[in-house]
Formats: structure tokens, C-alpha cells, sequence
């Protein structure tokens, strides 16, 4: 069995409630770092872990902490990601579902290390029902003196508050979540300046991750080098996985780093393998935005080394073999599935929710889209296969944010390892695949 | 305070610390300008939309002269000392540079014939300065119904290359904000909010910020190409603006007043609407001489000789 760290007491009854949560040892971080650590200790400790960004960009979290300007006049903010847009992605709203204390324990230790008096956790409208549980536990924590003026009798105070959005992916991306925060257009702003040194209200500001701002809690519990021995190498810790699609056991896995591929996704500790007894045909390893693997790059790397569950192995050999671990989004698809069928859904999404900015995403997400519909339909030449590679290049590097990459990255990818599957929908007028 | 050095397309240029490549750029002149179809200096925040100014950084500065890793805007990345950057002479930035006009032009109506900025718009000269003798696309463009937004300005949605420049002009220049961006995406769309319409003494300036012809002016749709217009500088005294205009003129018949704009399309100062809108008859101006267009356009083939 993994070690686990964020989803240890899942199953304990009564869990969302204040009291078996704090039975359970809950808040101990908040104790502890308030009463016996400097909030740059707690920075320290958080830089040691080798903690990264669980949000999708893997950004390590202790270094995005150390930019914020503490020289500034100008209040501080910690602003927690709890967007989850990125189809694949269910892992969050689990966490928040199941054990919100969690993140409110994690929101407080972690306001603290930031030197934060206000803090916001930014969740997408559509989860209305965790608003509901989230502000349960903030009532709690507010009642049981975790929250408001003079946290556990010492002079640290801190307000916490959840905001819902109206139900855009593109307000997951960190600055266009600070201007829907501060009540505009999700629009991403233009960067540089980073939300570090001007984020919400033009203040120092960090944005991380929900489960980033869990996994705080074990690293001040345990300290930041326990939390490091779990993983390899700049991979550390645990991970949270949304295990998705043709698999027997669909759901969400928190594993050490470093697990194998193949292991996950055949143990019946994790996947359970592949449903009805059928091959493997490709994953999405990280949510929808990153490259598509067919089988055997996805177990093993170009190298022929088995493939892992960390940062680096799923992203050796570039975007020509590897992929991305991403926010975790782990989509499994056997023999039936059609590529482009797939990929087309991926391109609606992205044309649905390009926020319009800044042209090569506008117009390219659904150029895209069209062309994949018609090749889909079996309406395709096999020129559009180059056009689609081509708006695809031209989209990456060339936008304001990084929503154009991800809607590039998939279609790139399928056509450099499933060409094939595209030129037989054209030939064949049809897709041979879907039912 | 010390100027900085900065090399453009191998041309050396000193500015003031601050100044973007796109300015530094302007500043050395000719051909090496990136187009810049949503950067407008004295709108606050405007830029970095449209990436037609994309340009590669090959040395980020003296103190760090490691090359910037993807194409930046050059009208919002500020220029360091000892960068060195490449706008026409990098194949690279022109082909990006075809992309994005290619996805400009994807969803654009091409209606030039019937559109009132054919001959002085921005679009027309990027596509011919870059963009692809033919199409690539076959499927049906996103088209709107051109509404009116006041009873000057006219709204043709299918023509917009959202640019927010208007969005700013009515955000920062007038008092009231009634129009803003709706929707998102490749739907996204300029509008009043819920139609009511722009009613202030500045709205027509949004006219002139319009780098296509998506917000023309209804006092001037359909009567000439502006080509076959002359323009005079022209003033009057008035109490809301400058006063300074260009009048653009047939016979002596002033068809249209604008502001005077810079070959970069930039207004020397926003008039309002008044001067605009409702001078036109000659004896309301002074006329100063006739005014010299220096763009590459269309709209410059003017011959003052055949007067
Ligand atoms: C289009 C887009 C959507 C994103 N959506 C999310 C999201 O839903 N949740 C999230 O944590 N990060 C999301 N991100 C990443 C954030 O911009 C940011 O990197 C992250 O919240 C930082 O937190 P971390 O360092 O803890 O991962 C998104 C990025 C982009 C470009
Ligand atoms: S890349 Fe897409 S989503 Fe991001 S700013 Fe540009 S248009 Fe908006
Ligand atoms: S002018 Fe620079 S991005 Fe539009």
C-alpha cells in the first residue's frame, strides 16, 4: 500500500465535521506553526518538501512563496485555486467533498507563512454544493477559534473567504481568476507583472493549487525532509490522480510519486486494468491539455525504461514520446476508442471556452473544432490533416496565456501518433471506430 | 537618467528606460515597424491581443543576455539594455506573423467592397503586407447582424477583430461604462449593455481608435470611398475638445470630420462629437492646408495636383 498523506482518514465517519477532524489531529499544523515557527520557517519547511504545484503547471510551491514582495506596504493575499475545469480533473472537489477541513487547515498555515490577513478560496460555480460544505467548515473553524482575530491567542488573524465563479474554465488560469475575483471579465492578464509582486487588487499575492494547499499540512506535521523521502528526486510526496475512463475502477488515488505506469494502471490497488478484458490503445496522463501517449510510449519511455508517475519520466523525450504530468487528470481509453472522435470533444471544449483575448486562440480553437468535425463526420480531405498540425503550431507560444497551448498540445499530439486513424476516417468517409 | 541601447532588425536605437520595442521600433521607422492592430499609446492597458507585433528577443540584455524563449509582444515587453531583436529579419516572426493574420482573417467577412474603412484600414494592409494570396478555409464564417450603438455609430460585429480598443476609449474617456465585451471567445462581441446606446460627447473617438471597419461613422456611410475624399487640417474654436480635425471633403462639401491620426493611426487628441458629428458646413472652420497622409495605403493616393 502508498503511503497517504492527504486522503489517510477518508473513510473515517464524520470526517467533514469540526470535531472528528480535529480527533483525527487535524489543525495540529496550525498549532504548531503558529505557536512555535516564524512564518518564513514555514516557508523553509514548505521549500524543503519539494512541493509542486498540483495545480497542472508544476511550479515548485516553497520558490512561488519566496517571490512574494514582503517589502510592499500593500496587503498580502493567498488565493486558492479550486477552479477544476480541465476535463479529467475531478480531484479537488473530492478532497474538498470529502475532508473540506483539509483545505481550510491548509488555507491557515499557509496564510500565515505568507503573512496573509485575508484569504479566498476561488471555486467554479458549478460546485455549488462544496460552496455549501466549505463555508460549513469555515463556520466551524471560526466558531472553534481557527479563524477571525487572534488565532489560538496569538496575534495572528486571518478572515477567510469562498467565492464562487459563474462557470469558465479560463478563470482556472491565476490572473484571469484574480480579475473574476475582484469582480471583472475573466480575461488572463498580460504577464509580467506575476500576481507575486501584483495579483489581486494589484497586491503581492500567491495563488496555489487546493491540493498544493493541503499537502501543506503533512509537510509542517511531519517536517518538509519526511515529506521529501517520499517520491524521486524533484518529484516528491504524494499525488493525487483522477482516474478516468476505460478502466475497472474509475475514481480518485492518491500515490507516492514514482509509481509505475503500468503498475497503476493495472494493480488492482489502483486501475484495477483495463474494463471488459480489452487492450490498452493511449492515455491522457494529466488532464486534457497534455500530449496523448499511445500504449507503448506511456508504459515505458523512447529509452525503453519503464515509465513513472513523476513529473520528469512522463515528460522524457519531449513532446516527440513523452507527455506532461499536469493537474493529474489520468484518462484511459482501450481499442474502441476513436482518437479523433476524442479529440474532437477536446476541441469543442477549448473553442467553448477560449476567453476570446488574443487572436491566434479565438479564431484557432475553433478552426480546430470544424475541421475535426468534418473529418469526424468523414468530410475530411487529407490536406486538413497538415492544416490541423499547422493552426495547432501556430497557436502554441503565440498566446497571452496558456490556454492556446492546451488546446493545441492534443491535437499536435494525436496527429504525430495516431496519423493513421485520421487519414482512415478520410478514406473511409467515416469513423471507423465509433459505434 | 541614462539612455538605453537597443538593436532592432540590426539598427541600433537609444531610448528612454520604459519605452517598448514596438516604440523604440516607431522610432527607427520604415519598414521594421511591427504592425500593431491593438496597441494604442494613450489608451492605458491596450496591447497584446492581436499579436501582429510578435517579435523574437535573440538577447534579452547586457546583464542577461540569455534569448527570450518565445515571441513576445513587442508593444507591451519593455526594452533592456543591450537587447537585441529581430522584427523582419527572422523568419520565424513573419511566418507567425502570416498565422495570426490568416486567424484574423478567418471569421472576417471580407466585404471590403462594401465596407466604409476599405482604403484606410489596418486589416487591408496587414493581408497585403502579409497575409496568404488564398484562402485555406472553407467553413462558414460566424457572422452578426450590424446593430446601431447610438444614433452616430454604427456596429458591424462580423468586421471586429476585438481589439478593445473602443472598450477602452469608452472605459477611460467618457464617464459612464455602457458598453463592454460580451460573451466569449470567437462569440464574443462589442455591445452596449442590453442595447442601450452610447450618449456621451466623446463616443465618436471610438470611430477612430476602430483599426477596421466595424464601428464607422452613420453621418458618412455609403456617401464616398474615402479615397476619393480630400483632407483638410482644419479647427474651430469649441470648449469640449482641441478643436483640431482633419475634414474630408468632395468638391467643397465636408463628407466627414475625424481626428488627426498619426501614419501609425494614433489620434493626436480625442474631439468630440460635436466637431465630429455636426460641423459640417465649411464656414464652421478654419482650414488650415491640406493634410499629408503618410500611410502605405490606399487612403494616401490622394493627388492634391488634380485639385
Ligand atoms: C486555462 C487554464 C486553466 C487552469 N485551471 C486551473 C484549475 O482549475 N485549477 C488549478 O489549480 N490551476 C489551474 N490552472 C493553473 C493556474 O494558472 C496556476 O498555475 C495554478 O493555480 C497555480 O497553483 P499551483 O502552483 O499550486 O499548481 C489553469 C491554467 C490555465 C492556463
Ligand atoms: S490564449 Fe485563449 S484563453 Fe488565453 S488569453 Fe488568449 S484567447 Fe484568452
Ligand atoms: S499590437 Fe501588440 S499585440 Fe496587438
Amino acid at each position: 500500500m502508498g503511503k497517504k498523506l492527504l486522503l489517510q482518514h477518508i473513510n473515517e465517519p464524520g470526517i467533514q465535521t469540526f470535531e472528528v477532524y480535529r480527533k483525527m489531529g487535524g489543525y495540529a499544523s496550525v498549532e504548531k506553526a503558529l505557536k512555535t515557527m516564524k512564518p518564513d520557517d514555514v516557508t523553509e519547511e514548505v521549500k524543503k518538501s519539494g512541493l509542486r504545484g498540483r495545480g497542472g503547471a508544476g511550479f515548485p510551491a516553497g520558490m512561488k512563496w519566496s517571490f512574494i514582495d514582503k517589502k510592499s506596504e500593500k496587503p498580502r493575499y493567498l488565493v486558492c485555486n479550486a477552479d477544476e475545469s480541465e476535463p479529467g480533473t475531478f480531484k479537488d472537489r473530492y478532497l474538498m467533498e470529502k475532508i473540506p477541513h483539509a483545505l481550510i487547515e491548509g488555507m491557515i498555515t499557509s496564510s500565515y507563512a505568507l503573512g496573509a490577513k485575508t484569504s479566498y478560496i476561488y471555486i467554479r460555480g458549478e460546485y455549488m454544493y462544496i460552496v455549501r460544505i466549505l463555508e460549513k467548515a469555515i463556520e466551524e473553524a471560526y466558531a472553534n477559534g481557527f479563524l477571525g482575530k487572534n488565532i489560538l491567542g496569538t496575534d495572528y488573524s486571518l478572515e477567510l473567504y469562498v467565492h464562487p465563479g459563474a462557470g469558465a474554465y479560463i478563470c482556472g488560469e491565476e490572473t484571469a481568476l484574480l480579475e473574476s475575483l475582484e469582480g471583472k471579465r475573466g480575461n488572463p492578464r498580460l504577464k509580467p507583472p506575476f500576481p507575486a509582486i501584483a495579483g489581486l487588487y494589484a497586491c503581492p499575492t500567491v495563488v496555489n493549487n487546493v491540493e498544493t494547499i493541503a499537502a501543506v499540512v503533512p509537510i509542517i506535521n511531519n517536517g518538509g525532509d519526511e515529506y521529501a523521502k517520499i517520491g524521486i528526486g524533484k518529484s516528491t510526496g504524494t499525488k493525487l490522480i483522477s482516474a478516468s475512463g476505460h478502466i475497472n475502477k474509475p475514481g480518485v488515488y492518491e500515490i507516492e510519486l514514482g509509481l509505475p505506469v503500468e503498475e497503476f494502471i493495472y494493480s488492482e490497488e489502483y486501475c484495477g486494468g483495463i474494463w471488459k478484458g480489452r487492450k490498452l490503445k493511449a492515455v491522457v496522463a494529466g488532464g486534457s491539455s497534455v500530449p496523448i501517449l499511445p500504449t507503448n510510449l506511456i508504459l515505458t519511455t523512447a529509452k525503453g525504461e519503464p515509465r513513472l508517475m513523476t513529473y520528469e519520466s512522463l515528460s522524457d523525450g519531449g513532446f516527440a514520446t513523452g507527455t506532461m504530468l499536469g493537474s493529474g487528470g489520468f484518462i484511459v481509453m482501450d481499442e474502441t476508442a476513436s482518437i479523433v472522435e476524442n479529440l474532437y470533444t477536446f476541441a469543442r471544449f477549448y473553442h467553448h471556452e477560449s476567453c476570446g483575448q488574443c487572436s491566434p486562440c479565438r479564431e484557432g480553437t475553433g478552426w480546430m473544432e470544424k475541421i475535426l468535425h468534418r473529418i469526424e463526420e468523414g468530410r475530411g480531405s487529407m490536406k486538413d490533416i497538415d492544416l490541423l498540425a499547422d493552426i495547432a503550431k501556430h497557436i502554441e507560444g503565440n498566446t497571452i496565456c496558456p490556454l492556446g497551448d492546451a488546446a493545441a498540445w492534443p491535437v499536435s499530439s494525436a496527429i504525430r501518433h495516431f496519423r493513421q486513424e485520421f487519414e482512415d476516417h478520410i478514406k473511409l468517409q467515416r469513423c471507423p471506430l465509433s459505434r | 537618467m541614462s539612455l538605453v541601447k537597443v538593436t532592432i532588425d540590426n539598427i541600433e536605437v537609444e531610448t528612454e528606460p520604459g519605452t517598448t520595442i514596438l516604440q523604440a521600433a516607431r522610432k527607427i521607422g520604415g519598414k521594421g515597424v511591427p504592425p500593431a492592430m491593438c496597441f494604442y499609446t494613450s489608451l492605458e492597458g491596450s496591447g497584446g491581443k492581436c499579436r501582429t507585433c510578435l517579435v523574437k528577443v535573440t538577447r534579452g540584455s547586457d546583464k542577461d543576455p540569455r534569448p527570450m524563449p518565445k515571441l513576445v509582444p513587442s508593444c507591451r515587453t519593455v526594452v533592456q539594455d543591450g537587447m537585441v531583436v529581430q522584427n523582419i529579419t527572422s523568419p520565424e516572426v513573419l511566418q507567425a506573423r502570416r498565422a495570426i493574420t490568416g486567424f484574423l482573417l478567418l471569421n472576417h467577412p471580407l466585404d471590403c467592397p462594401i465596407c466604409d474603412q476599405a482604403g484606410e484600414c489596418y486589416l487591408q494592409d496587414l493581408s497585403y503586407d502579409h497575409g496568404l494570396a488564398e484562402t485555406q478555409t472553407i467553413e462558414e464564417r460566424r457572422t452578426f447582424v450590424p446593430i446601431d450603438i447610438g444614433d452616430k455609430i454604427k456596429l458591424h460585429m462580423t468586421r471586429c477583430i476585438l481589439c478593445y480598443r473602443c472598450v477602452m476609449v469608452a472605459d477611460q474617456l467618457t464617464g459612464q461604462r455602457v458598453h463592454g465585451v460580451l460573451n466569449r471567445g470567437d462569440h464574443c462581441e462589442i455591445s452596449t449593455f442590453i442595447t442601450r446606446a452610447i450618449d456621451n460627447d466623446f463616443s465618436g473617438n471610438m470611430i477612430d481608435v476602430c483599426p477596421v471597419g466595424a464601428l464607422t461613422d452613420r453621418t458618412f456611410r455609403f456617401s464616398s470611398r474615402v479615397w476619393l475624399t480630400k483632407p483638410f487640417d482644419a479647427y474651430r474654436d469649441c470648449h469640449k475638445c482641441s478643436g483640431k480635425t482633419v475634414l474630408w471633403m468632395k468638391n467643397d462639401q465636408i463628407l466627414r470630420v475625424t481626428g488627426r491620426k498619426d501614419k501609425y493611426g494614433e489620434l493626436e487628441s480625442f474631439i468630440c462629437n460635436d466637431c465630429r458629428f455636426e460641423q459640417k458646413n465649411v464656414e464652421d472652420w478654419v482650414i488650415e492646408g491640406p493634410r499629408i497622409i503618410e500611410r502605405h495605403s490606399v487612403i494616401s493616393q490622394n493627388h492634391y495636383e488634380q485639385m
